[in-house]
């Protein structure tokens, strides 16, 4: 597959404070490349997005990053609940975030639909009591 | 318009971010939620909030916000000013609440900062 680069994250789903973390360093990573930043942004905000619905949602998990001359593929794994009806969580509001996670910021309903909107293939794999697996591609030459 | 300016005119406490006074910026985005600043934000906005906490900062630099305007003087922790310094982020800490902090600046020429279809 001619990667560039490959990274690999554990995400704590302990520690708020900390959440973004590898989002950060992605985008450190792809600048040091030199990657367009259209294609930074969009990796940053839907690698972010991920992150934080592993935190809130499903007590951390694991994120891959490929960096291929074509595109950014991110492969987000977790152990959580799960999606029982996976057009409804992309639906733009919904949202069973509590309210002491409201409190911070979060919670509007629009993780999902972001991802969706910043990456140019979006993938949801999830098994109620199992997990979920997210994976998104950005592509490198095309706008999303 | 320069962030030393909307410092000034936001009577507003520069609690990082020193040499950044002289960068400009053309708009501005308030919201209370990250999910809503990530999907409507323009890049390189000014970013108006009354939430406090680590993961504001963290939005702000997924975004390239360079300047972050806390709201009705609640000032952040250590651990959020630390973040924003280690990220190249100013940091601005006013009286102000949303409401008027935003009708300031619009009637001193900053835009709205949202993508909005
Ligand atoms: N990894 C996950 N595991 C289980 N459920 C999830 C996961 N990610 C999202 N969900 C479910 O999908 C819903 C919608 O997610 P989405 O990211 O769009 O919004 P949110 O996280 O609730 O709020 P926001 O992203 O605006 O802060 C969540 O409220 C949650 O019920
Ligand atoms: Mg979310």
């Amino acid at each position: 597959m001619n990667e560039i680069l490959k990274l690999h994250y554990v995400v704590d789903g302990n520690n708020f404070s900390l959440a973004g973390q590898a989002a950060s360093d992605v985008k450190k990573m792809l600048k040091t490349l030199g990657m367009a930043p259209d294609v930074i942004r969009r990796v940053s905000i839907a690698m972010y997005e991920g992150e934080m619905n592993m935190v809130i949602h499903a007590d951390g998990g694991e994120i891959d990053v490929d960096v291929t001359p074509k595109a950014v593929v991110m492969r987000l794994a977790d152990r959580g609940p799960g999606i029982a009806d996976i057009d409804l969580v992309m639906q733009e509001g919904y949202s069973t975030a509590p309210d002491d996670i409201r409190a911070l910021g979060f919670g509007a309903g629009m993780g999902l639909p972001n991802m969706k909107k910043y990456s140019n293939d979006l993938k949801i794999e999830s098994q109620l009591g199992i997990g979920t697996t997210i994976t998104m591609r950005v592509d490198i030459n095309s706008r999303g | 318009m320069k962030i030393a300016e909307i410092a000034c005119l936001l009577q507003a406490q520069i609690l990082c971010g020193q040499d950044a006074m002289d960068m400009e910026l053309e708009t501005a985005f308030g919201s209370d939620m990250m999910s809503d600043v990530l999907a409507f934000s323009t890049e390189r906005s000014l970013l108006l909030t009354g939430l406090l906490n680590p993961q504001v900062v963290r939005t702000a630099e997924m975004l390239d916000i360079c300047c972050i305007v806390f709201l009705c003087g609640k000032t952040p922790g250590e651990f959020i000013v630390e973040l924003a310094e280690e990220k190249g982020i100013a940091l601005l800490l006013t009286k102000h609440g949303m409401f008027s902090a935003c009708g300031i600046l619009h009637a001193n020429g900053l835009l709205e900062g949202a993508n909005l279809e």
